[in-house]
């Protein structure tokens, strides 16, 4: 008996304790939600509205057909036209578009040649998912509506060719590593560089170093330039280290120049480490800084494109999303190193990083303030 | 502002919500010496050191440090102070050495100025041993020394000590004490709160403050002879009973037991405070010696802030 009001006593406080904990308690109750929200709703397998460029070469009545029946699927979003294959691959590269829709010029021929397929996807293979999203369209049931008498529907049989042949671009093997590696790099920068820098902050002012710090005459940016300098380094360090292993160990083809990829990781580094500060402002323990780091990480992994696609997630989760360093840099990483985009060419999502830090940074300084109060 | 006071304040307030942390306090802090803050927790020695330095915003009222408005000039003056926290504040993970630096290069010493410094201070505070431990390995008192020498490594005319002797042993404290002494000597104005009765007399002048408010001010031997009341001391082989029979009368304001012997703070206005104890005594038949005394620090304080408690 005396065991049991001891375990219930001891159950008790723990339960009091945990009621009072508000992070921890938001962790209880958050964790899951944010889990089912974005598993149920943001995060949908049966992705719509790929971004695709369209050109229609051939022009007739029946590729308009065969375009606006696409469309009709709902699995693309035409979001650019262009004139030539390679205008398709440009748009591509830059992030653009994910798919692109080739209809040629002897499309009619090739309509009435069920061994021959009509068309070409051009489909970004960067992405683990959308070339299964987007093989399910290459051989939509089409029955043209001009067809010559003679003609017989595509049907889809085993022995014909699809509508459309899939030309998977800058992963032909489709690997997973090529898809995974890249982003990897930028999953594991959140994680370290958010924790490091936030738990670098929040650790001083457990000591007791901040109340000594704040009375000398350092001032609040000298000291969060000067936090954050030494992590700059560590994350290149970890850029390297990791890119080092995708080259070596998993084949992971470096198609574009380094110093893009290093450039880029900078901007990204510096813009995680800006959330690390701030969470650095709102957390009072080590603790703290771990659990607000976990609500980062999370939604960072799912909603970022680094392994559902970005294209898939309905509009408010895009939205929040780009308040995400690490969606922009997925963008990035797999621009520069699996499709040898050069930055030019990647200007937006280089752009929004920067907006990131400034934000972050200026939060986080205008959050720490030099006094007590 | 008189010239000799390196610190002043008028009104001096400040508000945590409704709370009143620290309640219009007018200050003179004379230049070069030691002067103390002595009150309960929660009296508001903390708010009012925090506002001095600049760390924290009067709702109301001004500072003026050495001719420098606070909070207008918190920055400039932060190169005034040096300033020694409760806890242990510096790096626990660094060594004496590295913990001097750091501390040297933030407060803006050059290279040579500060091989100097450290040289010095490593040697004034016995430290030369232990510049390369690290301060977790150090005793309470050595990693007291390493954090004041770490607060005057820019000498600071101003040192402010915020309880600096609640973690360390009697020695330690007397030694510490003679350290300031020594300061004081070189010119510094030292702020020290404490709790310490034997702390509290040896600063060269003293304000005691209760929930916020200034109650008494002074020299402590000054404030002992006017402490505005009078003490007797009463002994007998049952002090429950002695206690008993004087709870409750209005001419005794406080009762405190000290070993075996009560300590009784009286209305000042009683002629022969001891033959009107006798006579109480002897009313409710209780035994008990009865003599008067002269009022220490404790007496002052509690006089001070427990008069209208009991």
């Amino acid at each position: 008996m005396r065991a049991l009001q001891r375990i219930a006593a001891v159950a008790q406080k723990e339960i009091r304790q945990l009621a009072r904990d508000r992070l921890t308690f938001a962790m209880v109750i958050g964790i899951p939600m944010i889990l089912i929200v974005l598993f149920g709703y943001a995060i949908n397998m049966d992705v719509r509205n790929l971004r695709a460029g369209i050109a229609d070469q051939a022009g007739t009545q029946n590729s308009r057909w065969l375009v606006s029946e696409l469309v009709a699927t709902q699995v693309i979003a035409p979001v650019r036209w262009a004139a030539t294959a390679e205008e398709l691959e440009q748009q591509l590269l830059r992030n653009e578009i994910v798919v692109g829709i080739l209809i040629p010029r002897d499309f009619e021929r090739r309509l009435q040649d069920p061994t021959r397929p009509a068309g070409q996807l051009l489909v970004d293979a960067t992405d683990p998912l959308i070339p299964g999203v987007v093989s399910a369209i290459a051989d939509i049931p089409f029955d043209p509506r001009l067809a010559a008498p003679r003609m017989i529907p595509r049907t889809g049989r085993a022995t014909d060719s699809p509508l459309f042949s899939m030309r998977p671009f800058y992963n032909p093997e489709g690997r997973s590593a090529v898809m995974i590696v890249p982003g990897t790099i930028g999953v594991i920068l959140t994680f370290t560089m958010v924790l490091f820098t936030s738990i670098a902050i929040v650790r001083e002012r457990e000591r007791g170093n901040l109340e000594l710090l704040i009375t000398t005459p350092v001032r609040t940016i000298e000291l969060m330039a000067g936090k954050i300098i030494p992590y700059i380094l560590i994350g290149l360090l970890q850029v390297t280290l990791i890119l080092s292993a995708g080259v070596f160990l998993f084949d992971i083809p470096l198609r574009g120049s380094l110093v893009d990829l290093y450039v880029a990781s900078l901007a990204y580094v510096a813009a995680t480490l800006g959330f690390g500060l701030l969470i650095s402002t709102i957390a009072k323990i080590q603790f703290q800084a771990f659990q607000l780091t976990f609500f980062v990480l999370l939604p960072s992994i799912l909603l970022s494109g680094f392994i559902f696609p970005f294209d898939g997630m309905p509009r408010p989760a895009q939205y929040l999303a780009q308040a995400l360093p690490l969606t922009h840099f997925v963008i990035l990483v797999r621009g520069i190193l699996l499709k040898g985009a050069e930055l030019g060419d990647l200007v937006a999502p280089l752009q929004k990083l920067g907006v990131l830090f400034a934000l972050s940074m200026t939060l986080a300084i205008a959050r720490f303030r030099k006094r007590l109060d | 502002m008189s010239a000799s006071a390196a610190i002043s304040t008028r009104n001096l307030t400040r508000r945590f919500g409704s709370a009143v942390a620290v309640d219009h306090l007018d200050l003179e802090i004379p230049e070069a010496q030691i002067y103390g803050f002595l009150g309960p927790n929660g009296s508001g020695k903390s708010t009012t050191f925090r506002m001095l330095c600049g760390l924290l915003r009067p709702t109301e009222g001004e500072v003026n440090v050495l001719g420098h408005q606070v909070p207008r000039d918190a920055e400039r003056i932060r190169s005034l102070i040096g300033y020694m926290t409760q806890q242990f504040s510096l790096y626990r993970d660094l060594s004496v050495m590295e913990n001097l630096q750091f501390m040297g290069q933030i407060q803006g010493l050059s290279r040579r100025d500060r091989r100097q410094r450290i040289r010095e201070s490593l040697e004034t505070y016995q430290l030369e041993r232990f510049e390369k431990r690290r301060p977790e390995n150090l005793s309470g008192g050595e990693r007291q020394r390493l954090a004041l020498a770490a607060a005057l490594l820019h000498r600071p005319p101003i040192l402010v000590l915020d309880e600096p002797t609640s973690a360390v042993d009697p020695q330690t404290r007397r030694d510490f004490w003679e350290t300031l002494f020594e300061l004081i000597d070189q010119g510094t104005t030292i702020l020290v709160s404490t709790h310490y009765m034997d702390e509290a007399e040896r600063c060269h002048r003293l304000a005691i403050l209760d929930r916020g408010r200034l109650v008494c001010e002074g020299e402590p031997l000054t404030l002992m002879q006017n402490i505005g009341a009078t003490v007797v001391e009463i002994t007998g082989p049952d002090l429950k009973a002695i206690r008993r029979s004087l709870t409750g009368l209005n001419a005794v304001w406080n009762l405190t037991q000290l070993g075996s012997r009560l300590h009784a703070l009286l209305d000042p206005g009683i002629e022969r405070p001891d033959a009107v104890i006798r006579e109480v005594l002897a009313t409710s038949n209780v035994e008990g010696t009865v003599v008067t005394a002269d009022a220490g620090l404790e007496d002052v304080f509690v006089a001070a802030t427990g008069r209208n408690r009991q």
